[in-house]
Formats: structure tokens, C-alpha cells, sequence
């Protein structure tokens, strides 16, 4: 097995969280679907260890931005991406990078939850294996602590084997939540994890993302500004201009909702709350 | 307020109306009673040719005594060629055309297209070709492996159809989910799509089988009349129906054991169409479905 | 792992090169011997003499295909309706079931059927029997399915805004489908007579069994016809020679005639074959 990441610490320890400096950085990043720009020139600092909440209204290339930081963009054939994304210190848009590390450090939750049609043990174990970890005893051991994390494991400790399928809308997206944990990330990148939920389920899922604060760098896309309000530390506005997406405004919950520095931001804030 | 409409004449919809609709309904009640005609023929006049020695001995007399034992073999022999090679070429060329090619991409477009082509070639021009390609050029004669391999080109097209959709029928966020969580693309294809492809794929593994027994033109010069138990490959190996064929035809006499042998073959080929539906319902209603 | 994928699928997308290559190779003797055109200005068929006039077998073929696609088109596509606008649900299920197995009954038990049964019958109203109208109705009953298949999904896939629509206009059941389904439908409905065109003219064994085999151009429908594909099936097994070499032209034509009609269908409903 490679190693060029961490190996699997089956008793996480408290990662990083050195809030000062940024873990996740752009510069200039644009990206395009054929011709035609998602988004350009987004220079945006994500702080380690805090939730950072991207805002901004349908078709700004909130999505796009997410899929760039993992490269998942490399599955799109006609999607081109410039500048420069830095994570720690990893040029992540170089050929060289090692995408399977790299993504194993970044995860990534999608907006319909998408348990695969395997047991609940399996969804967590399978990927686990597939990164090398083999002693059944560990993969056990860090299915609990992941599920555990998410609080399902009180709920499925006694159908692990269990299709996934069969949980509940928010269940399942805890699990796929957990399915990310498991490979012990640094970061997680959200696109619209609610979205897709019962109001009461994700009522539970937006206060597991906020329990995950300062174990991880957390990017969540969500269009409710009630919920970026409850559990964002930080705030970056994307806004549709001249059919392409800009970063508008970034700064902490405070400053966007309170002090908004762009009339666009005050706009968007204020159409919402009007 | 607009004035009604001037009508010249009374509408004509009632009565063209009740004519198509009786037009339609006999329609189906014609093709019905044609198919129970030459099905009922066929269970009438062959049912009473079934025991189980027609289906074990060799036939003798040219056919019109003694069974289809040998046949049978040969007939699965053909088979199992036929599926051992067209199932890992098929499942290939689908995986690569869904799996691993754009939908604009120049030569999936051309592989499609070829594709298409080989579906259309009547099973007489696949004959003549695994005659001179199977048979002679690759000096294979008359035999079972030339016979397997030919209805193998014939069959790869359907193979390749039903399993690209059971592909496509795999959710596309199971193949972000897997990649955001540093999968490699042979392990999602191992461990994800290929279980989440299966019905497709043997829906399209029944339907291959179907038109492989089913054939008559592609074997004749092929895989041959001998009507022996073969004891290899490279034996001549009549099919089931090919010996229909040649009872019918050439042996004055042979009906009763064509009714019969007729009857086992729309027998497995009946329960092969119920096999696919039955997969193809599931197929349907995937998002409910699971494995281990 | 990319490359071997797509070594195989080189190797699926090249067998219809193969093919060709193959039947080209084998009519160049007699081709480069005679020609192409004695293959339609021949006395006779005469391969021992090396006569060669496959017209006869041609127009049989055509006269054999076309009968039968006017015959099937119509009855398919009234099944197709009768599944998807007039039987109740349980009944429509029933029926595509049976068109489903009449598309899965092998041609040589059509043939067979068709020798004992059909055969028999039109010699008692017009003899011989064995004749171009037997093949006709077999190949009919072969390739209704192929339609009748087509046009149910074209029509499924008809959005039912449209019938909506229609019906709050008031429009009769007819007057729905013939004026809003079928133009809706209608590349759909052609890609299928396409399709069943080609396996009208590409089946062998059922014509074989019931057409009589008579080498001529047929004067009525109960004259005796042989076809192209029948006249391999029935020559192959002793051809030799420049023979042979004829046989093999009849095939290529075949497989050119049936490649020209995918080429067609495909250029007609690209989305309707790649989904
Ligand atoms: N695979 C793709 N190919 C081409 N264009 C795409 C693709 N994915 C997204 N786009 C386009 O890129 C633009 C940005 O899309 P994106 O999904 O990133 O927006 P979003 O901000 O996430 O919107 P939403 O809030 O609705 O999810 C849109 O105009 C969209 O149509
Ligand atoms: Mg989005």
C-alpha cells in the first residue's frame, strides 16, 4: 500500500486545529464546463478546523467549487479547471498529486444521501479495506468510533448487517456522514447535506455537522441562511455576474449578517429574511 | 359572447371512433388466435412424443425413432462455447463504453455504431463467415467450438445492449460517492457497479441464450448434422434445431419426433422469456434491492 | 485496466470489419473473374455453367420482405394501441407477454408450423402451396413482434401532457391517437418498420421450409419463390469454385442491404438506440 498519507490511527487524536491559518486555500481558481466559466477568480481562504458555510443563489458554481477541492472535477471529460488550490502544504491541481490520498483526506458528502446498496457494516468497511486496512479487528473498531460520531451507532449496533437501504433519509445521510469519517478525514466538504431531509432529521444532522467543529475543516454548502447563521463560523457569498460565478464576500458570521460590506450581500441577506 | 359553432355536418368521431376500436381489438384477438393455433399444434402434436427416453436416447433411423439425447449435449455444448467467450468480450465492451468513454466520444461512437450493424446481419452471413473463418481458416471444421464461436459474434451485441443499461441503471452519485472516497476506479467497478449491474447483465445473458438456441442458419455450416454424442469440441454437434429442421425437411416421416423436439425447444425458450421478465421487473425496481 | 477495456472493445466494434472482410475476400475470385453485372444480366442461375443471374432470387427476397412489412406494420402497431389505449392493464400485460414469446419462438419452428400446417392449406385453395404468399404470412408473423415491440415503447414514451391535453379538448380516443400519438410517436414507429425490415430480408429457415425453393421471378403470390438467403442455406453445403464465390455475393449484398437500413434507423432516431 502507498503511503503517502497518515496511517490509520484507530483512536483518532485531536487533528490540527490551528484556526489562525488557513488549511485550504485558492488563488485565481476558475473553473469551466466546455466554454462556458462555473465560476472564475475565486481567491478564498478556508480556516482549519471551523466551519466555513458557502452561500449564494442557484447555478453560482457552489458545487463546482466543492468537487474542484477534491478533484473530483477529473471525472467530468469536458470540465477544465485553472489557478491554484493549496491544502496544507499539497498543490492539489498538480498531475503529479495522488488523487486516491488526496481525496482520502478530503471528504466529501452529497446532497441526496447515497448509501451504497450494501449492509451498513459494509458501506463504512468496504472503502476502509479498499485503503488498505485488512485486520477485522480495527475495521471494527473504527466502524463504532465512526458511527458513534455520528450517533447511529446506538440506533444500528444490532443490524449491522442490515442493507443500508433500509434506514431512514436522515439515517442514511448520517451513515454516509460516518462513511466519511471513517477514512479519518481532515477535511469535509458538504453540498447541501439538509437538503434532502425531513425537517427533523435535519435538524439532527445540522447539529452533528456542528459537533464536528475543530475536529475538522468543514466546507458546507447550504441554501437555508438560518442554518449557515446556527452553525457557520465563517460565511463566503458566490453571486451570478455576467452568467459566470464570483466570490462576492467572505467573513465571519457576524460580520456577513450583521455588517454586510456589498450591497449584493446585504440584498441577499435581506430578500431572505424579508 | 362567441356565437356556437356552425357545424355542416355531425361530427364523424362517434362512429370512426367504435370502428378503430373494434378494428384494434380484433387485431389482437387475431394475432392471439394465430398464436394459439401454432402453439397448440405444437403442445397437441408433440406432447405425446415427451417421455423421458425421447429426451436421453440417440436418435436412430435418421430421427424417426429413438430420441434427442445427443442433440441436448450438443445443443449445451454450443452453449457454453458460445457464452464462455461472448460474456467476458460483451461485459468488457460494456464496462469500457459506460464506464469509461463520453457519450461524444469518437470511438465509443464507432464501436456503437459497428454494433448496430452486427445486430442487423442476418444469421445466414454469420453462417457463411464462422464457415470460412471458424471452420476453414482457423481449421476448426465442422464442430461444435466453430458453431459456439459463431453464435459467439451473433449474440454480442444483445449482450452488450442489456449490460450497458444495467450500467447506466446504477445511480450516477454512487460513482462521485466512491471517487470522493479515494476509491480506485477497479474497485468501484469490482465492488459497486458490476453487483449493481447484474440484472442487466443476465437479463441480457437470457435473452443471448434465447436467440443462441434458437438458431438454425448459423450452425448449419458450422457446427454440422452429425447427430453422434460428441466426445469433444472439435466433434460435429447437432443443434436442437437444427434437427427440427432436418426432420422436417429431409426425413420423410419425420414429424412426430420434429413435433417433439419443437416442442422442447419453445418449452426451454418460453421459460427463458419468463426467467428475463421476471429479472427484467427486478431490474425495475432497483432502487429497493440489495446483496449481502 | 482502460487499455485491455478498450483493447476488447476494439476487438467487439471490429468484428463487423471482420465480417466484411471476410465476405469480400471470398467473392473476389468470381468478381474479379466476371464482373458484377452478369450477376444481374445472366440467362439463368446456373452456377455450374457459370450463369449467374441472382435477380430472380433478388426480387423473391424483396417481393418476400415487402409483403410482409406491409402486412406487419399495420397489425404491430394496432397491437401497440390495443396495449397501451384499449385493453385494461391486465389484458395489455398479457398481450406484450405473448408478443414478447411470439418474438422469442425460433424461425425454424415457424418453418415447421408453417410446412405442416399453412403450407397445406393454401395448396388445397391454390396449388402448389409451397409459394411466395406462405412465406409472406410466416415472415409476417416473425416480424410483427419487432414492431409491434417498437411502437408500444414509442407510444410509452409519448408524455401524457399531450393526452392530457387532447382529451380536455374534447377529442374522441381516435382522434387522440391518429392526431397527437402517431406524429408524436413517429420516428419511433419508423426506427421499428426499419428494424423489422431487415430481418424480413435477412431470415433464412422459415422461408426456406415454405417458399419452395423454384429459382424464378414469381408471377402471383402462389407461385414458388427461393430468396437469397434460402439459396445459401440450400447451395453452401456442396458449393465450389466460382459457386461458392456466388454464394458469398448474395451474402454481401444481403449484409449490404441490412447495413444500409441500421445506418438509416440510426441516423432517424440516434436516441432512440443509445437510450
Ligand atoms: N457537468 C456539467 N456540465 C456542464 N455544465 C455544468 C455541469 N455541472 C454544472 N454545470 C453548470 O455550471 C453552473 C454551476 O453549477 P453548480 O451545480 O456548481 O451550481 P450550484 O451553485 O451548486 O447550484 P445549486 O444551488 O442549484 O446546487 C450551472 O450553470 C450548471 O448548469
Ligand atoms: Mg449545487
Amino acid at each position: 500500500m502507498t503511503t503517502l498519507y497518515p496511517k490509520f490511527e484507530t483512536s483518532p487524536t485531536s487533528q490540527h486545529p490551528d484556526s489562525s491559518s488557513p488549511f485550504i486555500c485558492t488563488e485565481q481558481l476558475s473553473l469551466y464546463y466546455g466554454p462556458q466559466p462555473a465560476f472564475e477568480q475565486v481567491n478564498l481562504a478556508i480556516p482549519a478546523g471551523q466551519i466555513t458555510s458557502l452561500v449564494g443563489p442557484s447555478g453560482c458554481g457552489k458545487s463546482s467549487f466543492l468537487t474542484c477541492l477534491n478533484r473530483l472535477t477529473d471525472l467530468i471529460s469536458n470540465c477544465r479547471v485553472t489557478g491554484r488550490i493549496r491544502l496544507g502544504n499539497l498543490d492539489v491541481l498538480d498531475a503529479k498529486t495522488d488523487t486516491t490520498a488526496l481525496r482520502r483526506r478530503v471528504g466529501m458528502i452529497l446532497q441526496k444521501p447515497n448509501p451504497f446498496p450494501l449492509s451498513i457494516w459494509r458501506n463504512l468497511a468496504f472503502p476502509l479495506r479498499e485503503h488498505g486496512v485488512r485486520d477485522r479487528a480495527q475495521i471494527d473498531e473504527i466502524v463504532e468510533t465512526a458511527l458513534q460520531d455520528v450517533g447511529l451507532w446506538d440506533e444500528v449496533k444490532d443490524r449491522l448487517k442490515a442493507p443500508a437501504q433500509s434506514l431512514s433519509g436522515g439515517q442514511q445521510q448520517r451513515l454516509c456522514i460516518a462513511r466519511a469519517l471513517a477514512l479519518q478525514p481532515e477535511a469535509l466538504l458538504m453540498d447541501e447535506p439538509c437538503s434532502a431531509l425531513d425537517p427533523i432529521s435535519s435538524g439532527i444532522v445540522e447539529d452533528l455537522i456542528a459537533g464536528l467543529r475543530s475536529r475538522y475543516t468543514i466546507l458546507v454548502v447550504t441554501h437555508n441562511l438560518a442554518q449557515a447563521r446556527r452553525i457557520a463560523d465563517n460565511v463566503a457569498l458566490f453571486w451570478l455576474q455576467q452568467n459566470s460565478g464570483r466570490l462576492i464576500e467572505t467573513g465571519s458570521v457576524q460580520e456577513i449578517f450583521e455588517a454586510p460590506k456589498s450591497s449584493i450581500t446585504a440584498a441577499y441577506i435581506n430578500g431572505v429574511r424579508g | 359572447m362567441a356565437k356556437p359553432l356552425q357545424r355542416s355536418s355531425p361530427s364523424r368521431s362517434p362512429w370512426l371512433d367504435r370502428l378503430s376500436a373494434f378494428g384494434v381489438w380484433s387485431v389482437a384477438l387475431i394475432i392471439t388466435a394465430i398464436f394459439a393455433w401454432i402453439m397448440g399444434d405444437i403442445l397437441w402434436r408433440g406432447a405425446g412424443q415427451i417421455s423421458w427416453d425421447f429426451l436421453t436416447l440417440p436418435p436412430q433411423n435418421a430421427g424417426r425413432d429413438g430420441g434427442i439425447g445427443p442433440i441436448l449435449v450438443s445443443t449445451g455444448l454450443i452453449l457454453v462455447v458460445c457464452l464462455s467467450v461472448s460474456l467476458p468480450l460483451g461485459l468488457g465492451t460494456a464496462v469500457f463504453l459506460s464506464e469509461f468513454t463520453a457519450a461524444d466520444n469518437g470511438f465509443g461512437r464507432l464501436v456503437r455504431r459497428s454494433l448496430d450493424i452486427l445486430s442487423g446481419v442476418p444469421s445466414i452471413v454469420f453462417g457463411l463467415f464462422g464457415y470460412t473463418f471458424f471452420a476453414q481458416t482457423l481449421g476448426l471444421g465442422f464442430s461444435i467450438l466453430s458453431g459456439g464461436l459463431t453464435l459467439a459474434c451473433m449474440v454480442l451485441p444483445i449482450l452488450i445492449r442489456s449490460a450497458e443499461e444495467g450500467f447506466r441503471a446504477v445511480p450516477a452519485d454512487y460513482r462521485l460517492s466512491a471517487a470522493s472516497l479515494g476509491l480506485s476506479r477497479t474497485a468501484t467497478l469490482w465492488h459497486l457497479l458490476l453487483p449493481a449491474a447484474v440484472p442487466g447483465i443476465v437479463v441480457g445473458l437470457v435473452l443471448g441464450i434465447g436467440r443462441a438456441i434458437a438458431e438454425t442458419a448459423a450452425l448449419i455450416f458450422t457446427s454440422g448434422y452429425v447427430d453422434r454424442m460428441p466426445t469433444s469440441l472439435l466433434d460435429s454437434g447437432r443443434a436442437l434445431s437444427v434437427h427440427i429442421f432436418d426432420l422436417s425437411m429431409n426425413v420423410p416421416g419425420g414429424d412426430a419426433p420434429a413435433y417433439g423436439s419443437a416442442l422442447v425447444l419453445v418449452v426451454l425458450l418460453i421459460l427463458l422469456n419468463g426467467a428475463a421478465n421476471w429479472i427484467g421487473r427486478r431490474l425495475s425496481f432497483q432502487s429497493g434491492f440489495h446483496w449481502r | 485496466m482502460v487499455w485491455s477495456l478498450q483493447a476488447i472493445a476494439a476487438i467487439a466494434g471490429a468484428l463487423v470489419l471482420l465480417i466484411a472482410a471476410f465476405l469480400i475476400g471470398e467473392t473476389l475470385p468470381v468478381l474479379q473473374k466476371v464482373g458484377f453485372l452478369p450477376f444481374f444480366t445472366d440467362p439463368a442461375w446456373n452456377p455450374t455453367e457459370a450463369l449467374y443471374n441472382l435477380a430472380p432470387m433478388l426480387w423473391g427476397t424483396l417481393f418476400a420482405a415487402a409483403g410482409s412489412v406491409l402486412l406487419a406494420t399495420p397489425l404491430g402497431i394496432l397491437s401497440a394501441m390495443f396495449c397501451q389505449y384499449y385493453a385494461p392493464a391486465g389484458i395489455a400485460l398479457l398481450y406484450r407477454r405473448l408478443i414478447e414469446l411470439l418474438a422469442g419462438i425460433p424461425s425454424v419452428v415457424y418453418g415447421f408450423w408453417g410446412l405442416v400446417t399453412l403450407v397445406p392449406l393454401i395448396g388445397r385453395l391454390h396449388p402448389p402451396g409451397p409459394s411466395l404468399l406462405a412465406g409472406m404470412l410466416i415472415l409476417t408473423m416473425m416480424i410483427l413482434p419487432t414492431v409491434a415491440l417498437t411502437a408500444d415503447a414509442s407510444f410509452a414514451k409519448v408524455p401524457p401532457a399531450y393526452l392530457q391535453g387532447a382529451a380536455s379538448l374534447g377529442l374522441s380516443r381516435w382522434g387522440t391517437i391518429w392526431g397527437v400519438v402517431i406524429p408524436a410517436a413517429k420516428s419511433g414507429l419508423l426506427t421499428g418498420v426499419i428494424l423489422e425490415t431487415g430481418r424480413a430480408l435477412g431470415e433464412t429457415m422459415a422461408i426456406l421450409m415454405v417458399c419452395g425453393n423454384v429459382v424464378q421471378t414469381p408471377q402471383s403470390i402462389f407461385d414458388p419463390i427461393r430468396t437469397l438467403t434460402a439459396n445459401i442455406a440450400l447451395e453452401m453445403a456442396y458449393a465450389l469454385g466460382d459457386h461458392r464465390s456466388a454464394l458469398f455475393v448474395s451474402g454481401l449484398i444481403l449484409m449490404g442491404l441490412v447495413t444500409a437500413l441500421v445506418i438509416v434507423a440510426d441516423a432517424i432516431a440516434p436516441e432512440e438506440n443509445h437510450g
